[in-house]
């Protein structure tokens, strides 16, 4: 489903800011794998992320999201194959904008935007169910602008508009990470919930070892900008902190930073 | 202080306040809803007039020659948009730049700093001089408020579109947009055309209005532009909140932004200091909601750190 081949990315190249982020990275997803991806600051998880929604352009190497080679596309037109939550609840809907309107510019994903209405009565009933099955109670508040709703609403929102359109990938940037444990548990549900139902293609960031472990089937481990473990299957379900912190010794021939923000 | 004097003044403020208030709509096109201050239209101020004039001199009907000089301010915000995204200079640079260019085009268009038209010779839309003792459907106040409300239909149902909501959303989150398969680059140039081709059809009614075109009769324009959209929200912002209502809001905006400067203009203000106010009143305007953030998050820290001192 997802294609990446030997990419390369520099940032500031050429100046004392240099930073080599991604070196020379491959990873291959299968139809329907949920991937977690963690890894130190700096190791490329974002960057790996942004090079596939197309934020800017690779220096190096190609992406394919199925059978599209997408490496040349602008970031607009990839939008087509990919549903994306940020780090950030202010990043991924619009603010001044209708709960129903946010739901209706993602419905559109993909889609020429034309001169038809921009949201039609029929999908009113459609949105209305979507929204609860988030269980936020948001199916009543469907005209309210998003600027009123909580960060972890936001997030639950911004994961519906990114699926509504069933993506052929789906990124989520440590979209738990910005909420309190307690939302970010339910937004993690959430996700769960919708990644198995529509079996989805999934690649999630975070910085929480244990929901690396607990969620999807398969785990990978970024370090200087490349993949240095990459676990799957059995071998993932049986995983624990503790082995995940010796593989990674092993792989790195480094101790891992015994970093709170890391382990979570 | 003759009071009769301000009363027979005011049917010509309204007027020329409608006109502006058609003008500071398209500046809220692109001030409110894409989040861009765009100074080309202190020249397109000038070439709606300019255009429309010329071509009404040379035999053209009232309204093919507005028509064209809306295309002409189209025209002005694809230069703009064209600079700000393909050349990837900011939007206000990209706005000065156009602004300045324009003024030789301006020139051009009329062969020199000013070109009258004569009510008495040709078949004009508006004019000063049907304000009083013409017929209601004659009268500009009446035709410039129909124009204003024809525009504001057209936008409503523009924005409640699949494009015009995208364009919203481009305004409002550029990377949501994005990620959402939005070309913001195009909606971004789509916006500074519709808000310079509003900008071109309010000149094209002024310059028939005052009965002539003038090199510098944009000057100052963005300024009477965010000022009417300042005392239209300022006033109206908390009773109307659809859509169209806010945009008759910003063009109301227009037309008290007039009647105050009349007053202003009766009570003997030297005239000459007119821009200078103008200025300040909306540098102030546009501190406010600065300062309330301020003070609005002093508040907010006072309180947490209060909060820590009791834990």
């Amino acid at each position: 489903m997802l294609e990446l081949k030997n990419i390369y990315k520099t940032f500031n190249a050429g100046t004392v800011n240099e930073k080599m982020a991604l070196r020379g990275l491959n990873l291959t997803l299968e139809d329907g794998d949920f991937v977690t991806v963690i890894g130190g600051n700096g190791a490329g998880k974002s960057t790996m992320l942004n090079a596939i929604a197309g934020v800017w352009p690779v220096d190096q190497g190609q992406i394919l999201i199925g059978d599209a080679d997408v490496t040349k596309l602008p970031e607009y037109k990839r939008a087509k194959y990919l549903g994306r939550v940020f780090q950030d609840p202010m990043t991924g809907t619009a603010a001044t904008m209708e709960i129903q309107e946010n739901l209706a510019l993602a419905l559109r994903r993909g889609d020429s935007r034309t001169l038809k209405a921009g949201i039609t009565k029929k999908e009113h009933a459609k949105y209305r169910e979507m929204l609860a099955t988030l269980g936020l109670g948001l199916e009543d508040r469907m005209t309210s602008k998003v600027g009123l709703l909580s960060g972890g609403q936001r997030q639950a929102l911004t994961l519906l508009m990114a699926t509504l359109k069933k993506p052929k990938l789906l990124l989520l940037d440590e979209h738990t990470a910005a909420l309190d444990p307690k939302t970010a548990a339910k937004v993690l549900q959430t996700t769960d919930m919708i990644v198995n139902r529509d079996n989805l293609t999934t690649l999630m960031i975070t910085h929480n070892m244990k929901d690396a472990i607990a969620h999807g089937n398969r785990l990978i481990m970024m370090m200087d900008g490349n993949i240095i473990l990459d676990i799957r299957g059995e071998e993932k379900k049986k995983l624990t902190v503790a082995d995940l912190l010796r593989k990674f010794e092993e792989a790195s021939g480094e101790e891992f930073a015994n970093d709170k923000a890391i382990l979570g | 202080m003759d009071v009769s004097a301000l009363f027979n003044a005011m049917p010509g403020a309204i007027a020329q306040g409608l006109i502006w208030g058609i003008m500071a709509i398209g500046v809220y096109i692109t001030f409110r809803i894409l989040d861009i201050a765009d100074l080309s239209v202190d020249g397109t101020m000038c070439t709606g007039a300019a255009v429309c004039i010329m071509l009404m001199q040379k035999g053209y009907h009232v309204a093919a020659a507005m028509a064209i000089a809306t295309l002409a301010g189209m025209l002005v915000g694809l230069v703009t948009g064209l600079f700000h995204t393909t050349m990837g200079i900011p939007a206000i640079l990209a706005g000065i730049l156009t602004q300045l260019g324009l003024w030789g085009v301006n020139l051009k268009i009329m062969g020199k700093a000013n070109q009258p038209i004569n009510v008495d010779k040709y078949d004009l839309a508006v004019s000063l001089r049907y304000i009083k003792r013409v017929a209601f459907y004659k009268n500009s106040i009446f035709v410039v408020f129909l124009f204003m409300i024809v525009v504001i239909g057209i936008l409503y149902w523009f924005f409640g579109t699949e494009l015009g909501s995208s364009l919203r959303a481009t305004g409002c989150n550029e990377n949501m947009a994005r990620a959402q398969g939005i070309n913001t680059n195009f909606n971004k140039v789509l916006g500074l055309m519709i808000s310079n081709g509003l900008v071109a059809f309010a000149s094209a009614c002024l310059g028939q209005y005052q009965g002539f075109a003038d090199i510098n009769m944009g000057k100052g324009a963005i300024v009477i532009g965010l000022a009417s959209v300042i005392i239209g929200e300022a006033i109206f912002s908390r009773i109307f909140k659809n859509f169209a209502l806010k945009l008759l809001s910003v063009g109301i905006g227009g037309v008290i932004y007039f009647i105050v400067l009349q007053i202003v203009i009766w009570l003997g203000v030297d005239t000459d200091l007119l821009k200078l106010f103008q200025a300040l009143i909306v540098a102030v305007f546009l501190a406010v909601p600065y300062w309330k953030g301020k003070h609005f998050n002093k508040g907010k820290k006072l309180a947490a750190t209060a909060e820590k001192k009791e834990a």
